[in-house]
């Protein structure tokens, strides 16, 4: 078979860990989000979790109107950790396998009853004070990766093609400025 | 609201939310270090992720309107995610970037990395909701 080195390279070089996990899990999450929207009509966005879950605890007014979603929420969020969950006693322990699903050689992993864990070397204090800005910023920004980028992308939506240009723009300048200070990982 | 009342609503919000953390556990979203890594432009892999995601979900978002006017479990009627313009989603997103770009972490990545064994990431969501506080008790 003839086939042409240089695409290949470039491939190679842009994508180290290949396409195939990113599309296949892309597509998951979008056929999540459909399960929900069929049955229920709402476009399911993960940032909202964060102030309807403070409204159990925070008589504060900006909190009060997501009393009426708050019980869903901590169910789709309890749904989002039981499915990873799966994922890690699956795929990332081995115990299904498929040529669609590179491992990846980043964090750390750790066996516990024989499951094979995974977790971050990221040092805490960028989790957690990026953390907080996140925290800040999709609640005003209307919208985070999954209700922008993902939802409000899906419905064609201008606003959401505004706000995921402006934070993916934002977060490739942040993430290079952190990494040109030497900061790693 | 008549939301919670359909016995099949809580079931089927768990299923979808099952699907979706699996699904950002097979694309490694979950991993703040594979979303730094494209931010740094070292693994381009993540648009896949997104826009892979808001095409089947953008499908859904056509087609289901034109079949039948209200979802089953709520009678919710089926329509676009469209939220109002306004400068708020400038500067929402640009502080939103600067805390992805600066942890790698985004809300759902976040559920999920705690799913696949990233207890480390408890760090994220206890910022994520002390942000989610700050804004709500400057606006209320």
């Amino acid at each position: 078979m003839v086939t042409d080195p240089l695409p290949l390279q470039l491939v190679a070089e842009l994508f180290p860990n290949g396409i195939s996990r990113y599309a296949v899990g892309g597509l998951l999450v979008g056929l999540g989000v459909t399960v929900i929207y069929i049955g229920t009509g709402i476009p399911a966005g993960a940032s909202t979790f964060l102030e309807s879950t403070l409204s159990y605890v925070s008589d504060q007014s900006r909190f009060q109107k997501y009393v009426s979603s708050r019980n869903w929420r901590v169910v789709f969020t309890l749904g989002i950790i039981l499915g990873a969950m799966a994922f890690a006693a699956t795929v990332q322990s081995g115990v299904v396998t498929t040529s669609l699903y590179e491992p990846g050689t980043t964090g750390e992993l750790y066996e516990v009853a024989g499951v094979t864990f995974w977790t971050t070397a990221v040092q805490p204090w960028r989790l957690f004070f990026g953390g907080i800005l996140v925290g800040i910023g999709t609640r005003i920004g209307k919208g985070c990766t999954s209700g922008h980028g993902v939802c409000g992308v899906g419905s064609a939506s201008k606003t959401s093609l505004v706000g995921v240009g402006t934070f993916l723009l934002v977060a490739i300048v942040t993430a290079q400025i952190v990494a040109a200070l030497g900061v790693s990982p | 609201m008549s939301e919670d009342r359909h016995p099949l609503f809580i079931p089927l919000i768990l299923v979808g939310g099952v699907i979706f953390g699996f699904g950002l556990g097979f694309s490694h979203m979950a991993r703040p270090e594979v979303v730094l890594d494209f931010l740094q432009f070292e693994d381009l892999g993540l648009p896949f992720v997104m826009f892979g995601a808001a095409i089947v979900s953008g499908i859904a978002f056509a087609v289901l309107p034109r079949l039948r006017d209200r979802a089953p479990l709520t009678g919710n009627r089926y329509e676009r995610r469209l939220k109002p313009f306004d400068r708020n989603v400038l500067i929402g997103g640009a502080i939103f970037g600067v805390g992805w770009g600066l942890s790698g972490i985004c809300p759902g990545a976040a559920y999920a990395s705690l799913g696949i064994g990233n207890v480390t990431i408890l760090w994220a969501l206890a910022g994520m909701f002390v942000g989610a506080y700050l804004q709500g008790y400057w606006r209320s």
